[in-house]
Formats: C-alpha cells, sequence, structure tokens
C-alpha cells in the first residue's frame, strides 16, 4: 500500500508572492526526493483551516502563535542563503 | 495579465528617513499611474508592519513590499533607489531589521500566473552584478530595459 500523501502549506502573508515562490521551490523538491506530498499555498492567516489535515508548514512569516503540525521558515529560499538547510528541515518533517 | 514595467515607477534618489515615508511616496506613484486602487498605500503600509519584506542580500538590503491582489487595477513593478539607506524589519523576523536601499513595491494581480516574474526578481537580488547596477544607473530607460531582460518580460 502506497504512504497517505502529505499535505505541504506554504504560507506568506498575502499568499501571493514570496509563497508561490517558495512553494515551486518546495515541489520541486519533493518531487526530485520522490515525497508523495500535495503543497498547498495560502495566507498564513488561512493556515488554521488547513492545520488538521497539514503535515507541515512552510513559511516566509512570522509566527503569530503555535502550531500543531512542525513549521519550516524559508526566507533563505528567497535570498539563496544556505538553500540545503532549508531543503534538508522540510524532507527531515516529512520522514 | 502581463506585468508591466513603466519609466515613471522608476524612482532614483527618494527621499525618507522612515519607511513609511517611502513605502507612501512609492504607493502614490503606483496610484497616479493608475496601476492600484487608493486603497493600496494603506494596505501596503499596513501589511509591511505585520508581515516585514525587507530582505538581506549579499551586497545590500532589499524590500519587496506588497499587499492583496484586491488593491490592484493592473499588474507592475514600482522601483525605488533611496537617496539614503532607509532600515525595514528582516522579513520572518519580529525586530530585526536591515538597512535597505532598494524596494521593488510589487502590485500584483493573480495568485500563480506571475510566478516566473517573481522567480526572476528574487534571483536579481541573488545577483551582485546586477545589484551594482541597480544601485549605480542614472539612466531609466536603460534601468527599464535592463528590468526587462532580467524579468524576461517582452514588451508589446
Amino acid at each position: 500500500m502506497m504512504d497517505r500523501q502529505k499535505i505541504v502549506l506554504v504560507a506568506c502573508g498575502t499568499g501571493i508572492a514570496t509563497s508561490t515562490v517558495v512553494g515551486q521551490k518546495v515541489e520541486t523538491l519533493l518531487a526530485a526526493n520522490h515525497v508523495n506530498a500535495k503543497v498547498i499555498q495560502c495566507k498564513i492567516t488561512e493556515v488554521g483551516s488547513y492545520e488538521e489535515q497539514a503535515d507541515l508548514l512552510v513559511t516566509t512569516t512570522i509566527l503569530s502563535r503555535a502550531y500543531k503540525i512542525p513549521v519550516v521558515k524559508a526566507v533563505n529560499y528567497l535570498t539563496n542563503i544556505n538553500p540545503g538547510k532549508i531543503d534538508q528541515e522540510i524532507l527531515d518533517a516529512l520522514k | 495579465m502581463q506585468i508591466k514595467i513603466d519609466e515613471d515607477l522608476i524612482l532614483l534618489g527618494l527621499k525618507g528617513k522612515e519607511k513609511e515615508e517611502i513605502l507612501s511616496q512609492m504607493a502614490d506613484k503606483l496610484f497616479q499611474c493608475g496601476y492600484v486602487k487608493d486603497s493600496y498605500k494603506s494596505a501596503v503600509i499596513a501589511r509591511e508592519k505585520v508581515f516585514a519584506t525587507g530582505l538581506p542580500t549579499a551586497s545590500y538590503g532589499v524590500a519587496i513590499p506588497h499587499t492583496d491582489i484586491v488593491h490592484v487595477n493592473e499588474p507592475t513593478i514600482c522601483m525605488a533607489r533611496f537617496e539614503q539607506a532607509v532600515d525595514f524589519v528582516i522579513m520572518g523576523e519580529e525586530t530585526e531589521t536591515i538597512s535597505v536601499k532598494l524596494a521593488f513595491m510589487m502590485a500584483m494581480k493573480e495568485q500563480h500566473a506571475q510566478l516566473g516574474v517573481l522567480q526572476k526578481l528574487m534571483a536579481i537580488l541573488q545577483d551582485q552584478t546586477a545589484l551594482a547596477y541597480l544601485a549605480e544607473e542614472k539612466n531609466k530607460r536603460d534601468i527599464k530595459s535592463f528590468m526587462l531582460d532580467k524579468l524576461g518580460i517582452e514588451e508589446k
């Protein structure tokens, strides 16, 4: 039986700009590592409505509260400063 | 809808001591040129306070202020080079700031259509040659051509 498809939330303040860029990076990373997961892009304020079924939150914003799922901060994907560290954090969180 | 690069939205030597002054002038310009609604200005200033957009690069800080698509008429990017560096909070941080010399105020209209342009804009932030050019060049027409080329936009 296949593993259940995991759900990765990618969130930023507006849900349109940085999360679009980061979401693409995450999708590429997951595909390259054969991780069965779906990426949902949203505003950070919308995370609550997805949190129950999601496995991981990847975000470029500050965190206004604690989340039930692991959180990876991904601003460095935008500036390309040590992106390998974020790659590893995401993959580890989905193991 | 294709993103436009408008020479009138390239602001060189923009004056301002606080980020609000800078954001306000950039938003006014976007509004005067018809790209955004009058609600954009207060929205982009409010959003910057909650979701900061300062980004450290290898050369100098760059900010990418933006806000919700509902405030936008037509997608574009307003570029401003500041007369003097202004502190912006770093994206994803609560209080830590970065000294910013250049801002790209994005007026975005659709969620996914602009992925290519956004990716290329982020690539500029990682390109020290491009950042050095944008910090020095005085000719707006040349800057516009440079941006069109870097963002992969073909002018119609």
